[in-house]
C-alpha cells in the first residue's frame, strides 16, 4: 500500500520537527485506514489546536481545524448530523486534557461512535514547551524551569472511569501494535481511545535532557511494558501499554435513533 | 383556520425556529432560555432531527457549528453566561463562515447577575464579545409575533450570508405570555442553502465568493472533500499569512455584512410621521415606549416611536434620517446606554439625543420615561 494516496501532497512539507513523533502516528493511522479498507469520502477528521492538529492539513479526507480543546464537541456535532461518517479525532495531550479535559469526559460517558487519538509528547509543544497535566512532577518546561510540581492525568484511567468503551496506549516506538490499536479503535463501535506517547525531542527532549528523537524512543521501548507481560509484573514502575478497556455498550447514535424511531410513532405536538 | 396560540415568547422563538427548518439543536440549560431546549427535546426526535443537550454552552455551539457544516439548519439557546463561553466558538463560526443561529435570552448581567429578572445589557458583547475585527447580525424583537418573524428571518440571514446571526430578546418577551398567529405554510419564505454546483471529482473551492459576494456550500462529509480552518486561509479553506489573502479575507468577513445595510437592517415605526419628540427603543421597552408615544397623543403631543429590530449592523442610516427631523430624541432601554451610544454616535446634533433607562431588573415604565422628557422640557422631576 501507498499512505501517499491518502495524502494531500501539495501541503507537504509538514510543519512537525525532524525527530517528532507525529508523522509515525499518521502513517500508523494511514495504514490502519488502508487496513480497514475505508475509503477517503468516509472519514471526517477533525482536529483542535496545537502540533498534533495540523495533521488536518494534510490528510485528504474531510478535515476541520477546530479550537483549542473543541475538537471532540464539533465532531459530536458531525456525528449526530451524519452517522455514517467515521470521525476520528487527533488531539494533543494538553488539547485533549487540560483545555479539552471535560469534552472528553463527556465525549467518552456518552459513548458516541468517535476514534480519539491522544498524541501524547508530554508537552505544549507549539507555544513553545510549557507543562501539560500529562508531563508529571519533575518535568522541567519552559513554565517550570524547577521541575514541575503538578500531578499527571493517566489518560487511561480517565477514559476508562468516564466510560469510554475502548481505551489502548502505545508509543511511536511500538508502530505495528500502534497500528493495530487504531484499527482496533476505528471499527470499534462507541468512543475510542487510543493515546500514543509521542516524542517531543525539540522542547520535550531539550528541556529535560533525554537525548534525540532515537533516544527517546528506546525510553519509550524500555520505559513501558505489556499489559499482562512478566515484565510488568516484575517491573510495576514500567508505564503499562495495551488495551486497558474493550468492551460493548449502547452506542449514543443508535440509542438516539432508537428514541427517534419511538417517538416518530407518537401524536405531533405542535 | 387560522393557528392562533396564547404562549410564552420562548415558545415563539421556538415555534419560529421550527417553521423556519432549523434541524438541529445543541445546548446546555441556562434560565431564562431554557424552555427552548425543553421543547425542542420533545420537537425535535419524532422529526428525525437532532436535539443533543451538551456538557456545556461551549461544546454546544460547536456542536451547532458542525452540524451546520453538513447541512443543517442549526440554532442554539443560551443566556448571558453561556453567552459568554460561547464566544470563542462564535468567532470560529464568523472566521469559517459556518450559517448558524445563537439565541440569548437576555438577563441582568454581568457574572450570574439577575438571572431571572430583565435586562438588555448584552447588545454590546454581542456586537464585540469575539476577539478581533469582525461584523455580526443581531436581531431582536418587541412581541411574540415579531419574535417568530424574525427567528424565521434569523435563519434566512445565516443562510444568504454564510454567517452566524444572534437574536437578542429579554426575559420579559421570553416568559411574557401574549397571542401568536402562526403563520402558514410559505407566508413567510424561506432561504435555503446556496449549494455549489461544482460536480464530485471537480475541484470545489469552499472560500471562493461569487460576484455576490455569496459562497456556495457542499455539505461536509459529502460530495467534496476540503478543509475549515478558524486561521485565515485561502479559497480552498487552508491557512495562510501571505498578506493579501489575510486582508482579503477580512475584508469580505465585514463587507459582506457592514456593506448590506439596507438588506439588514429592519425597523418599525409609530407615529414618526410628524412627531417632534423621537423614542428609539427594542425588545420588550419599545413596548413601554409605544405606550408612552400613543398617551402623548392622546393629549395631542407630537411624539413618536422608532422601534429597532436589527441592533447589528446598526441601523445608522434610517436612525440618523430619523433623528434629524425631531426636537429631541430619547432612546429607552434598559441597560446604561448601549444603543444609546450608538444613536449619538450617527446623530448629527448629539446633544439633543437623551437616554430613558432603568438598569435595576425591573421593567421600564411610561413614567420612566416621561420622567426623562419633563427634565428635557425643563419642567424638573416631580416627586
Amino acid at each position: 500500500m501507498n499512505v501517499q494516496n491518502y495524502v494531500r501532497k501539495r501541503f507537504l512539507p509538514h510543519l512537525w520537527c525532524p525527530g517528532c513523533g507525529h508523522g509515525t502516528v499518521l502513517n500508523a493511522l494511514l495504514r490502519s485506514v488502508d487496513e480497514l479498507g475505508l475509503s477517503k469520502e468516509d472519514i471526517v477528521m477533525v482536529t483542535g489546536i496545537g502540533c498534533s492538529a495540523r495533521m488536518a492539513g494534510y490528510v485528504d479526507f474531510h478535515t476541520m481545524h477546530t479550537l483549542h480543546g473543541r475538537a471532540l464537541a464539533f465532531a459530536t456535532g458531525i456525528k449526530m448530523s451524519r452517522p455514517e461518517l467515521n470521525l476520528i479525532v487527533p488531539m494533543g495531550d494538553g488539547d485533549a486534557l487540560a483545555i479539552g479535559g471535560n469534552h472528553f469526559i463527556h465525549a467518552s460517558r456518552r459513548n458516541l461512535d468517535i476514534t480519539a487519538i491522544i498524541m501524547n509528547n508530554h508537552i505544549y509543544g507549539m507555544t513553545g514547551g510549557q507543562f501539560s497535566p500529562l508531563s508529571g512532577p519533575g518535568t522541567t518546561a519552559t513554565t517550570a524551569p524547577r521541575g514541575s510540581i503538578d500531578p499527571a492525568f493517566d489518560a487511561m484511567d480517565l477514559a476508562k472511569a468516564a466510560g469510554a468503551t475502548y481505551a489502548a496506549r502505545t508509543t511511536t516506538f511500538h508502530v505495528r501494535e500502534l497500528q493495530k490499536m487504531l484499527t482496533g479503535a476505528i471499527s470499534h463501535k462507541g468512543f475510542s481511545v487510543v493515546e500514543v506517547f509521542s516524542q517531543c525531542p525539540t522542547y520535550y527532549g531539550r528541556k529535560n535532557n533525554t537525548g534525540d528523537a532515537p533516544e527517546m524512543l528506546k525510553a519509550f521501548r524500555d520505559e513501558t511494558a505489556k499489559i499482562g507481560s512478566k515484565t510488568l509484573d516484575e517491573n510495576p514502575e514500567l508505564i503499562p501499554r495495551g488495551v486497558f478497556v474493550d468492551r460493548d455498550a449502547v452506542d449514543y447514535g443508535e440509542a438516539y435513533a432508537e428514541l427517534c424511531r419511538n417517538a416518530a410513532k407518537e401524536a405531533p405536538r405542535c | 383556520m387560522k393557528d392562533i396560540r396564547f404562549i410564552q415568547g420562548n415558545e415563539a422563538c421556538t415555534l419560529g425556529a421550527l417553521y423556519a427548518g432549523m434541524d438541529f439543536f445543541a445546548g446546555y440549560p441556562i434560565t431564562p432560555s431554557s424552555e427552548i431546549a425543553e421543547m425542542l427535546s420533545g420537537e425535535l426526535p419524532p422529526r428525525g432531527h437532532t436535539f443533543i443537550q451538551m456538557e456545556d454552552e461551549i461544546a454546544s455551539l460547536c456542536a451547532v457549528i458542525g452540524g451546520s457544516l453538513t447541512g443543517r439548519k442549526a440554532m442554539t439557546a443560551t443566556s448571558g453566561p453561556g453567552f459568554s463561553l460561547m464566544q470563542e466558538a462564535l468567532g470560529y463560526a464568523v472566521m469559517a463562515e459556518i450559517p448558524c443561529v445563537i439565541v440569548n435570552v437576555m438577563r441582568g448581567g454581568p457574572s450570574t447577575g439577575l438571572p431571572t429578572q430583565v435586562s438588555q445589557g448584552d447588545v454590546n458583547q454581542a456586537r464585540w464579545g469575539i476577539h478581533g475585527d469582525h461584523a455580526i447580525i443581531a436581531l431582536t424583537a418587541g412581541s411574540h409575533q415579531a419574535l417568530f418573524e424574525n427567528t424565521v428571518r434569523a435563519f434566512n440571514l445565516a443562510e444568504t450570508f454564510r454567517t452566524p446571526v444572534i437574536l437578542l430578546y429579554d426575559e420579559l418577551i421570553a416568559h411574557m405570555r401574549e397571542r401568536l398567529e402562526i403563520p402558514s405554510e410559505g407566508e413567510i419564505p424561506l432561504v435555503e442553502r446556496l449549494m455549489t454546483s461544482v460536480p464530485r471529482d471537480v475541484d470545489y473551492r469552499p472560500y471562493l465568493a461569487r460576484e455576490d459576494g455569496r459562497l456556495p456550500m457542499s455539505d461536509f462529509g459529502g460530495a467534496h472533500r476540503y478543509n475549515v480552518t478558524g486561521l485565515y486561509h485561502d479559497m480552498w479553506g487552508f491557512p495562510s499569512t501571505d498578506p493579501s489573502v489575510v486582508r482579503g479575507l477580512l475584508s469580505h468577513l465585514v463587507e459582506k455584512i457592514e456593506g448590506r445595510e439596507n438588506e439588514l437592517t429592519f425597523t418599525r415605526e409609530y407615529e414618526t410621521e410628524d412627531a417632534e419628540t423621537l423614542l428609539i427603543s427594542y425588545g420588550s421597552a419599545a413596548r413601554t415606549a409605544r405606550q408612552t408615544v400613543y398617551e402623548a397623543r392622546d393629549k395631542g403631543i407630537r411624539m413618536g416611536l422608532l422601534e429597532l429590530e436589527t441592533l447589528w449592523p446598526f441601523p445608522e442610516r434610517k436612525v440618523r434620517d430619523a433623528v434629524a427631523g425631531v426636537n429631541e430624541t430619547v432612546v429607552v432601554e434598559m441597560n446604561l446606554g448601549q444603543v444609546f451610544e450608538q444613536v449619538r454616535r450617527v446623530a448629527r446634533s448629539p446633544e439633543r439625543v437623551f437616554l430613558a433607562n432603568r438598569i435595576d431588573g425591573r421593567f421600564i415604565t411610561p413614567p420612566d420615561i416621561r420622567k426623562v422628557l419633563r427634565i428635557i422640557a425643563g419642567k424638573g422631576v416631580w416627586a
